[in-house]
């Protein structure tokens, strides 16, 4: 069975193996105004997704104003010059769609998704709000505390979202990376309009901007709709090179205990920094995408799961991720939940014997074998996941990835050997670069479970 | 301002609102086996794979009094081992076809959803056969399993959402399946055994109670063969269905406390059978009193107020009762608030209705949304499924857009009067409200 529980707490580790693949036809075009075009073509259902890809995100935020990034986008469905506020949203519900947005470390992004002869409609108010934003001072103030909520919501209300943070900071000794995307609290309660309107101002442009399609359309009509709408759009001059503050040397471990009354099912979590994906060198990171489904990609035939949950079974849950589809350094992670009767301690010492072991064995023939066919079937999966799809080639389009790299990305999966994968083992598993983590009950309900 | 082009006209946005629906083109096939089997087939040879959604109507509500949780469990092992496969062998043997088998049960019924590859069919369906007619249900995987459910519970039993709707449901429902936890207590979970699996399987998993959806690369021919392959030898007889049970629900705010920063809120009452002829008005009531992302809800406590990240509510049609529920989150300073707004919000519906201009609202939305719902094979064939579950025809497709539109304010009215009662819409709150007034 899937284990629900640890599928939330994986959820941070961004797009999932199989789905990293390429298919369906791919125009392109860029803008005189700096603005990319992409369009992903599926003709089976007369729908289309319109998404803008902001190349901006929480790790570009001003030092002291975490959350802003978050913030404007929320703020970004208020008015414009032309458009009252809720009304972008409103006319899209009135044409049957549906609307959306999400803000990451690295890219802001917008989204619509309705059907494909309103696509004129949707570029034309969401390039509308690209320079026009307007909102109030009351606009800002309720929608703050709108924020405040979703920090409760996703947050402060989950102990495991909590240990989340308290380990990414830790994890990141000096870049952005270790900065909640919704913000520290007290940091959020005072943002306010100029700093959201100084950060749209700077970053809401088109020549910072992606716009991905994704549906039945064809590319020439999107490019003439793309100049129509987009086109007359002024750039924002002199936009820097995306340069954040860079990890030192990392050398010494780090280790974190955390307890809170609200956690049932404690766990142990260990995360190394890890290299990312970079234009033109992904190989790299494609072992360790592998390493981390070889090892730990799923509960039952991955490497820590066989042994750790069927030979001597210790765990609940143990698995491995990689998250390396970021502009700057990502992270490669191992997580155990332990069985009722094995401690934090033993549960880590398990874990780091198991990998210690994979290092001696090496990697199974015959599943590498059969990762590398669930690759390829994936992407015949994907086709039939056209908005999937769509996000992919923005997400990966905005941390500076090319389309080539993009459509090379399967290919280079493909010729990872067993030697990268256990070169990459070998580079990845070192404690001076790591995070480890125990959440647990507070004590007194520790005894109390017992009791 | 640095506006450059000009938006459409007001005049020009209306048109647009009334403008056709994206149709949704969805050729249904009805296919039956030569072993009677029957399953709804849409042909779909773009892509080389083929999503197959079999449903077994009962689920969860056929747990045997004292083994709560044994159809849970039993479907969360089926993959643990089939014929001569044990665990282990049976994921290596599905991951070397790149084949997907996912086995989730439910309230009211139990569901396997598969993805395959056109180039392996044979050997994918073979394997999934196994599954289904020879699981081993090993004392190893069944105790394994057992403990990844007990994990659950427990982390279930601190998390706020959680305590939230398992005490409104209880308080709904009582000792109906309905009213408790499908993962079962650790008293019934340590109870199950290995014999319990099999005899769960038996009466949930039977041919009168199996609906087929399937939507791929694959002919009517081919399905039909499958058909009987999968399913033609099940057992038929499934376990009698649960009675019918009227939720409990008269009113007043229950409040479970729990030391967290923000109060998780369930509310609701009765709402209306899925064949009920008013249950299309009241899905379009629904749509706009808390169905949408600005429905008045959102509206009122969200969007002028900033006393929740999100609120929404929905219909809840069982099979064998119905409520209308709605849930938000709130910092437990706020939430007293946005209990009062809610409450005045459900009043105000009962009272007034809505507005012509809302009805017209709800109904393009509706309309124009249908379509976006058959975005690929394996949603389609869960759409497939349901229709066959709520007794609809093929047909339906092509008219509930019309359904939707042939409904006057007149009619939605009517039902919201009989539908929204203030007095009876009770709320359960976890956390620690701030100056709520419990009754």
């Amino acid at each position: 069975m899937k284990y629900g529980l640890m599928a939330a707490v994986i959820a941070v580790t961004g797009p999932g193996l199989i789905s990293s693949v390429q298919a369906a036809e791919v125009s392109t075009t860029t803008l005189d105004n700096g603005m990319e075009v992409v369009v992903l073509e599926d003709h089976r259902a007369p729908v289309v997704a319109h998404t803008v890809w902001y190349k901006v995100g929480a790790a570009d935020e001003p030092l002291g104003k975490s959350g802003i990034a978050h913030f404007l986008e929320h703020l970004m469905f208020k008015g414009t010059d032309d458009l009252a506020a809720g009304e972008l949203s409103e006319t899209v519900t009135r044409n049957g769609g549906s609307d959306n947005a999400f803000t990451s470390w690295d890219y802001t992004a917008y989204y619509q998704r309705v059907a494909a002869d309103r696509l004129g409609l949707m570029m034309e108010m969401e390039a509308d709000r690209m320079r026009d934003l307007e909102m109030t001072e009351d606009d800002v103030r309720t929608e703050r505390q709108v924020v405040l909520e979703e920090r409760n919501q996703r947050t402060d209300n989950d102990p495991g979202a909590l240990f989340m943070e308290q380990r990414n900071a830790a994890q990141y000794l000096n870049h952005p990376y270790g900065i909640p995307i919704i913000g520290w609290r007290h940091e959020m309660e005072q943002l306010n309009r100029d700093d959201a309107f100084a950060f749209y101002h700077r970053y809401y442009a088109p020549n910072n901007a992606i716009l991905v399609v994704a549906g039945d359309v064809e590319p020439e009509e999107v490019f003439e709709l793309a100049e129509t709408y987009y086109g007359p759009l002024e750039p924002t001059p002199d936009l820097a090179p995306r340069v954040r503050p860079q990890e030192p040397p990392q050398l010494s471990e780090r280790r974190l205990t955390m307890d809170d009354s609200r956690v049932a099912q404690p766990y142990v979590m260990r995360s190394y920094l890890a290299p990312e994906r970079d234009p033109g060198a992904q190989e790299k990171a494609a072992a360790l995408e592998i390493l981390a489904a070889l090892l730990g990609g799923n509960s039952t035939t991955a490497y820590l799961a066989r042994k750790l949950t069927f030979e001597d079974p210790k765990a609940i849950y143990v698995g491995s991720y990689y998250n390396g589809t970021t502009i700057d350094d990502g992270t490669f992670g191992l997580i155990m939940v332990p069985t009722p009767e094995v401690s934090l301690e033993e549960a880590e010492a398990a874990l780091d014997a198991t990998v210690a072991q994979f290092l001696q064995d090496g990697v199974d023939l015959e599943e590498f074998e059969s990762l590398k066919t669930q690759l390829r079937a994936g992407r015949i999966y994907a086709e039939d996941n056209i908005e999937g799809l769509a996000r992919q080639y923005g997400q990966e389009l905005a941390i500076g990835l090319s389309l080539n790299d993009i459509e090379a990305w399967p290919e280079i999966l493909q010729a990872v050997t067993p030697e990268d994968v256990m070169a990459a083992a070998e580079e990845i598993f070192d404690r001076r670069k790591a995070v480890t983590g125990w959440l647990m009950p507070s004590a007194s309900e520790t005894e109390e479970t017992a009791g | 301002m640095t506006r450059l082009i000009s938006l459409f006209s007001a005049a020009v946005m209306t048109a647009l609102t009334f403008a056709a629906p994206a149709h949704a083109a969805v050729d249904i096939q009805e296919v039956t086996s030569e072993k009677g089997i029957e399953a709804w087939l849409v042909e779909e040879h773009s892509i080389p794979f083929t999503a197959l959604e079999i449903r077994f109507e009962g689920g969860t509500s056929l747990d045997r009094e004292g083994k709560r949780g044994e159809v849970n469990l039993m479907m969360a092992t089926l993959e643990e081992g089939a014929g001569d496969l044990d665990s282990q062998g049976f994921a290596k043997a599905r991951d070397a076809l790149a084949a997907s088998f996912k086995f989730d049960a439910y309230i009211d019924s139990v569901t396997i959803s598969a993805r395959f590859l056109t180039e392996n069919r044979d050997e994918a369906m073979a394997l999934l056969r196994q599954a289904i007619m020879e699981p081993r249900f090993d004392q190893d995987a069944v105790d394994r399993v057992r403990g990844q459910v007990q994990s659950i519970l427990r982390s279930s039993a601190t998390d706020p959402g959680d305590i939230a709707s398992n005490t409104f449901y209880n308080m709904a429902f009582g000792d109906h399946p309905y009213g408790t936890d499908a993962n079962g207590t650790f008293e019934s979970l340590a109870s199950l055994t290995r014999e319990d699996m099999f005899t769960a399987k038996e009466r949930t998993m039977t041919r009168d109670r199996v609906l087929v959806g399937a939507v791929g690369d694959i002919t009517a021919e081919e399905l039909s063969e499958l058909l009987d392959t999968l399913l033609g030898d099940l057992p038929t007889g499934g376990a009698p269905l649960p009675d019918r049970v009227e939720p409990a629900l008269t009113g007043g705010t229950t409040v479970v406390p729990y030391d967290t920063p923000q109060s998780v809120v369930i509310f609701g009452h009765k709402g209306i059978e899925r064949d009920d002829p008013d249950f299309i008005p009241a899905y379009i009531a629904n749509e706009i009193f808390g169905g949408q992302s600005d429905s008045r809800l959102m509206e009122e406590v969200r969007e002028k107020r900033g006393l929740t990240y999100g609120i929404s509510s929905y219909l809840v049609p069982f099979d064998h009762s119905e409520l209308i529920m709605g849930r938000f989150s709130s910092g437990n300073g706020a939430v007293a608030e946005a209990v009062e707004v809610v409450k005045d919000e459900w009043a105000k519906i009962a009272q007034d209705g809505l507005t012509e201009d809302e009805l017209e609202i709800a109904k393009t939305y509706l309309t124009g949304a249908y379509a976006l719902r058959f975005d690929g094979n394996g949603p389609i064939a869960r759409i497939l499924v349901g229709m066959q579950a709520q007794g609809l025809s093929p047909e339906y497709i092509a008219t509930r857009n019309d359904k939707v539109n042939a409904v006057t304010l007149e009619e939605v009215n009517a039902v919201i009067k009989g539908l929204y009662d203030p007095e009876n819409l009770t709320f359960v709150v976890v956390g620690q409200p701030e100056g709520l007034s419990v009754n």
